[in-house]
């Protein structure tokens, strides 16, 4: 392997859990207020994985007072202090956009229980 | 202290800085470099060392230039550079210049290296002319234009842009950051684009913008 792409395996990190679309995630997030630093939480379900090595990144979506809120994290960025797996999602895609168009009851996703 | 050393772009890839920003960079292969010769004030009017980088087999060098290469006993080099240096009694020739020794994180360079070449261009392509309509009868779909006027000045103006070769010329690109220096790999990372091909030869230089600061 040559020293570029060695370069961009170093920047990968080994302590992100495993986790797909699907999944209820907790993201601690790093956030700078001038010099000060304290860590923000942004709970929701994993819409989209987008698989691209170092650069590689993920989707999260909350419904928040009525309003959807979609973030996207890049996946191995320092700024990542920590990502939680609260549930394993049962779900038949990759991509859940379709849950944009849902609301309510309907926007569920059913757990995935061991066993299954 | 010398500002300067020769290197092979390697690629460009990206880093995470501390702050989580994902800077793109380019990867240097930057020395280490052999000092051949050593100009000075006294003799060129000038302070500066002939830098050798890069091996070369020794049955490729013509006699005259073996017998300069064998001044510094360090084998035959593929490129050399002169490149400006101050305290040249620091140095010896046959001495090695690596990278660690001349930049650190942080410093702001130009980086001089050959474009790649686009042959023959037209001015759409070489100068972003903006090119007549493609169909409904017009006659004017990649052509320069007017190139001047008429009696006065009877001539074409120095610096008219017009078709020709495109690329393939040195190129100094200024003002980019030394993001990280790897001394055990000889690896420098520059944040942003360098000029050139992968594998092609670069020169590093202290920023002389900065320099002036």
């Amino acid at each position: 392997m040559n020293v570029v792409d060695m370069i961009g395996l170093e920047q990968i990190r080994k302590d992100i859990p495993p986790f797909k679309a699907g999944d209820t995630l907790k993201v601690h997030v790093k956030i700078v207020e001038g010099d000060k630093q304290r860590i923000q939480v942004f709970q929701g379900v994993c819409i989209a994985r987008h698989n691209k090595g170092a650069g590689s990144s993920f989707m999260v979506r909350k419904v928040s007072n009525g309003v959807g809120v979609e973030r996207v994290f890049p996946l191995h960025a320092p700024t990542v202090d920590k990502i939680e797996v609260l549930t394993i999602g049962r779900v038949r895609r990759a991509k859940l956009y379709y849950l944009r168009n849902l609301q309510g009851k309907a926007a569920r996703i059913r757990e995935l229980r061991k066993g299954q | 202290m010398i500002e300067g050393i020769l290197g092979k772009k390697l690629g460009m890839t990206q880093v995470f800085a501390a702050d989580g920003r994902w800077i793109p960079v380019t990867v240097v292969e930057a020395g280490p470099c052999t000092v051949l010769q050593k100009k000075t004030i006294a003799t060129d009017g000038y302070d500066a060392l002939q830098l050798g980088f890069g091996a070369k087999k020794s049955h490729r060098v013509n006699k005259p230039l073996m017998g300069h290469f064998r001044k510094a006993d360090q084998g035959a080099f593929a490129h050399l550079k002169e490149v400006r240096a101050a305290n040249l009694d620091a140095y010896q020739v046959g001495d090695q210049v690596t990278c660690e020794t001349v930049f650190k994180a942080g410093d702001i360079v130009d980086v001089t290296g050959t474009s790649k070449g686009k042959g023959y261009q037209g001015v759409v392509r070489r100068w972003h002319f903006a090119g007549g309509p493609g169909a409904h009868g017009s006659n004017f779909h990649r052509l320069p234009g007017s190139i001047g006027c008429s009696a006065w000045p009877s001539r074409v103006r120095k610096g008219m842009r017009m078709a020709g070769q495109m690329g393939n010329k040195q190129i100094t690109t200024q003002n980019l950051e030394i993001v990280e220096v790897r001394p055990a790999q000889n690896l420098i990372l520059v944040k942003g684009a360098l000029p050139g091909p992968n594998q092609g030869l670069v020169l590093i230089r202290k920023g002389v913008k900065a320099k002036k600061k």
